[in-house]
């Protein structure tokens, strides 16, 4: 599949253009950010209503077959959404509800379990999301949260952090240690469980993207066996290529957030002035200017090649993911450093928009592991 | 047939080529088994020239210039088979690389006949003729001057850094034919033989020893009228055309091909050795390593994605100067890590104690150097991707 946008791609990449512009504001990030209690999208920090009319558009089920309800179309198109959306830092559940969760069903669930949620999710009705991570450092088995056998199934307790779209969430996916040590990647396993469930406490948390994220504490939560995602212990098999698709995902989300930082601060290059110039007539702000472009073509390249890799089954898929992390975040990292200091003092004001551009790629940067995270991998996974 | 399927044909026609005529000897990585650099250089120029017989040095080029006439999809199916077969990857020459795309595009119908076939099949070698002692960067001030008496025009003047001048057989050369015009109107484009009387040539010596580096002087040198190369005066805008190739193949040494004695992570684990893992012991090296190794990875997926894009009739025109600035400074971090890897064991510079594959090394890291000088500075392209590009203000 070649680096370039199909036909079909262009079109879908301008109705969505049109969409986001109309739908998602810049401000929206403040509102969700200064949310008052009470008003439910505000708790939520996306908005179920735009939500429900992406799903309309087809996008909540763009990548998943079309017998359960989805469009059965590839990542290429669903990076192209994403990507779009990443222009406008729109906050909405697909990293958490199509690609963590939603994934999750897809390639571990079994038919029942399938049948029971990905309809649910194409069709915006629900948002699932899925509760992970333990560390500040993206390590997927450092798993100390326990489920023990109990005559009835399972009785889990442990924390999770940073759990993506985590309050609010219609149902949420546990993963939980089984058997084995914290950093085993087997002994793992995942649970569907429904938030109410006692024994069950959600905390919501403020995060520099003003986006929805929670800690989930489980105290002795009893879940029943037909409960279990996949098989007992066999969870890292699944979620490894749940990972790999969902960080191709965010990468191209990423990618608007920064080609967009970039054309701002293009933007006011041309028009600011001092010294009686425009301050874009000063080399030596042309020449980070000309590096910061380097780096957000090669962000372009990577991204797309990631995502195709994906659509083609490549074997060498999980490498090109890694490589592309890598290389967005730090071209991400460098957009949002200089981007501040080349609009000078209002670049570091809250009324001026590029802060929240550099507040969101910082979150999402390290959101499913960091530039160091993926060039390890990288490196592994070369072989050296 | 279909184009996919005719493709497809294609690509195993050529893979059976190369499986027959790629010679064993160039199959080991060179150096590793400690094989004689002299031997392989032999074994290289025999592999150029069976290529050559086929067409393939200038594969898109029609077959009666001496190319292969293949379409562009063609072309890249060869490239893509030649790396993954790791064949060594074609030197970049001034014929091949940069004057030949100009002069098929704007040189008349004897020029073409008279010089594609030398270049397509590496018998006539060429040079460049384009910096002065007094212009570099700012190239179009430059001075060499030559007048039209009669049929001929009458060159005087000198250029420096002229790359194998002294084995080159024909020069492209910048020369000002109209001193009152503008400094970029009066500039012409020459093809001067260098057997030529009045040329002479003096070698220069770099940074990393002896070297092609050369100055070449012009006294009263008399070239035939039939040998300029476009109009009269519009010579600057095939400099540049011919600038946009060159960055195209500068740029293209930074992806890093088949051609190095041993690929990094190679280099680094047989001088750091590796732990149980099998990873490189230094870990601070192995980043390094893992850093320049995704970075090639990166500026080769752009170099494709600006083929297809090109393909695809989408403008990426001044891509060339973003692969050159890019390729070029990753050529000298991979260098620069090259001389950490081996410590103390890199510094050598002639006799014993010291292997001749850490020598080269040496001399590689040294004449990478230039890498971001030549074919207009690193800061020249910097500048060029901000006007033209970005559409920042002068
Ligand atoms: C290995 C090598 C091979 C070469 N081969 C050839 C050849 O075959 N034929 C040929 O004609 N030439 C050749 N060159 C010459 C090359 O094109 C010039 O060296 C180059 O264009 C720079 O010119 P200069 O050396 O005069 O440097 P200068 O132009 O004097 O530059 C000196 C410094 O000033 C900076 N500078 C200049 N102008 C600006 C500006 N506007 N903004 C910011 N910084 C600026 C430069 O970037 C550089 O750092 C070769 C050079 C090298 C190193």
């Amino acid at each position: 599949m070649p680096l370039v946008l199909s036909e079909e791609q262009t079109l879908l990449k301008n109705s969505a253009r049109e969409f986001v512009k109309a739908t998602f504001p810049v401000d929206q990030v403040r509102q969700f950010r200064d949310s008052q209690p009470g008003d439910q999208d505000k708790a939520l920090r996306y908005s179920r209503d735009h939500w429900q009319k992406m799903a309309e558009l087809g996008w909540a089920g763009i990548i998943f077959p079309e017998q359960y309800g989805g469009l059965g179309l590839g990542y290429a198109e669903l990076g192209v959404v994403l990507e779009e959306l990443g222009h406008s830092l729109a906050a909405q559940p697909f990293l958490s509800a199509v690609l963590l969760a939603g994934n999750t069903i897809l390639l571990g669930g079994n038919e029942a379990q399938k049948q029971a949620w990905l309809p649910a999710i194409c069709a915006g009705e629900k948002i699932l999301a899925l509760a992970f991570q333990e560390t500040g450092r993206f390590s997927p088995w450092q798993v100390s949260t326990k489920a023990e056998s109990v005559s009835n199934g399972f009785s889990i307790s442990g924390e999770k952090r940073f759990v993506l779209d985590g309050f609010g969430a219609d149902q949420l996916i546990v993963l939980a240690r089984t058997s084995g040590s914290i950093g085993d990647d087997h002994g793992l396993t995942l649970f569907l469980v429904a938030p109410e469930t006692p024994g069950l406490t959600v905390t919501s948390l403020q995060v520099l993207d003003s986006r929805n994220a929670a800690i989930i504490e489980f105290d002795n939560m009893v879940v029943s066996a037909d409960q279990v995602i996949s098989e007992v212990g066999k969870a890292s098999e699944v979620l490894t290529m749940v990972f790999d698709r969902a960080t191709a995902g965010l990468n191209a989300e990423l990618l608007g957030t920064l080609s967009e930082a970039f054309a701002r601060t293009l933007e006011y290059l041309k028009t600011r002035e001092q010294f009686g110039a425009l301050i874009g007539t000063f080399q030596a702000l042309k020449h980070r200017a000309a590096d910061m472009f380097c780096e957000q073509e090669h962000a372009i390249s990577m991204t797309m090649q990631a995502l195709r890799a994906i659509d083609n089954n490549q074997p060498d898929a999980s490498l090109l993911i890694s490589a592309a992390k890598a290389r967005t975040s730090d071209a991400a990292n460098l957009i949002g450093r200089e981007s501040i200091q080349m609009f000078g003092g209002i670049g570091m004001t809250d009324e001026e928009d590029i802060g929240l551009y550099m507040k969101r790629a910082r979150v999402a940067e390290m959101t499913l592991g960091d530039s160091n995270y993926h060039r390890e991998r990288f490196a592994q996974l070369s072989g050296f | 047939m279909s184009e996919d399927e005719a493709l497809k044909t294609f690509r195993r026609d050529i893979a059976d080529w190369i499986e027959q005529h790629y010679p064993s000897e160039l199959r080991q990585t060179p150096g590793a088994d400690g094989s004689d650099p002299q031997q392989t250089k032999t074994s290289e120029q025999n592999w150029l020239q069976i290529m050559a017989e086929q067409g393939l040095l200038a594969p898109t080029w029609p077959k009666e210039y001496g190319g292969a006439g293949f379409s562009v999809d063609q072309a890249r199916v060869l490239a893509q088979e030649q790396r993954r077969a790791k064949v060594r990857a074609i030197p970049i020459s001034a014929g091949l690389s940069l004057l030949g795309p100009v002069l098929l595009e704007h040189g008349t119908p004897e020029q073409k006949q008279q010089h594609l076939p030398g270049i397509a099949n590496g018998a006539v070698f060429w040079c460049q003729g384009y910096s002065e002692p007094g212009s570099g960067s700012d190239l179009a001030s430059l001075s060499t001057r030559a007048e039209l008496v009669g049929d001929d025009f009458i060159v005087n003047g000198q250029k420096i850094w002229t790359s194998h001048a002294d084995d080159a057989d024909w020069m492209f050369c910048l020369v000002r034919t109209d001193p009152n015009a503008s400094k970029h109107e009066g500039i012409s484009f020459l093809l001067i033989d260098m057997a030529t009387p009045g040329i002479s040539v003096s070698p220069i010596r770099l940074i990393s020893g002896p070297s092609a580096f050369c100055q070449t002087f012009f006294d009263d040198v008399r070239v035939g009228k039939a040998n300029l190369m476009g109009q009269l005066g519009q010579g600057w805008t095939l400099a540049k055309q011919l600038l946009q190739h060159e960055r195209q193949a500068l740029g293209s040494i930074g992806r890093g091909d088949a051609r190095r004695a041993l690929t990094l992570p190679e280099l680094a684990a047989l001088e750091i050795g590796t732990n149980a893992q099998g990873h490189i012991a230094d870990v601070t090296i192995r980043n390094e390593v893992a850093q320049c190794e995704l970075d090639s990875l990166a500026l080769r997926t752009t170099m494709s994605r600006s083929a297809d894009q090109a393909r695809a009739g989408q403008n990426s025109a001044h891509i060339a100067s973003m692969l050159k600035l890019y390729g070029s400074e990753l050529t000298n971090r991979r260098h620069e890590l090259m001389m950490s890897i081996r410590g103390t064991d890199g510094v050598g510079w002639d006799g014993p104690g010291y292997s001749p594959a850490a020598m080269r090394t040496t001399r590689q890291w040294l004449r990478a150097k230039g890498n971001s000088i030549e074919g207009g500075t690193n800061e020249i392209q910097r500048n060029v991707i901000a006007k033209r590009v970005l559409g920042l203000p002068d």
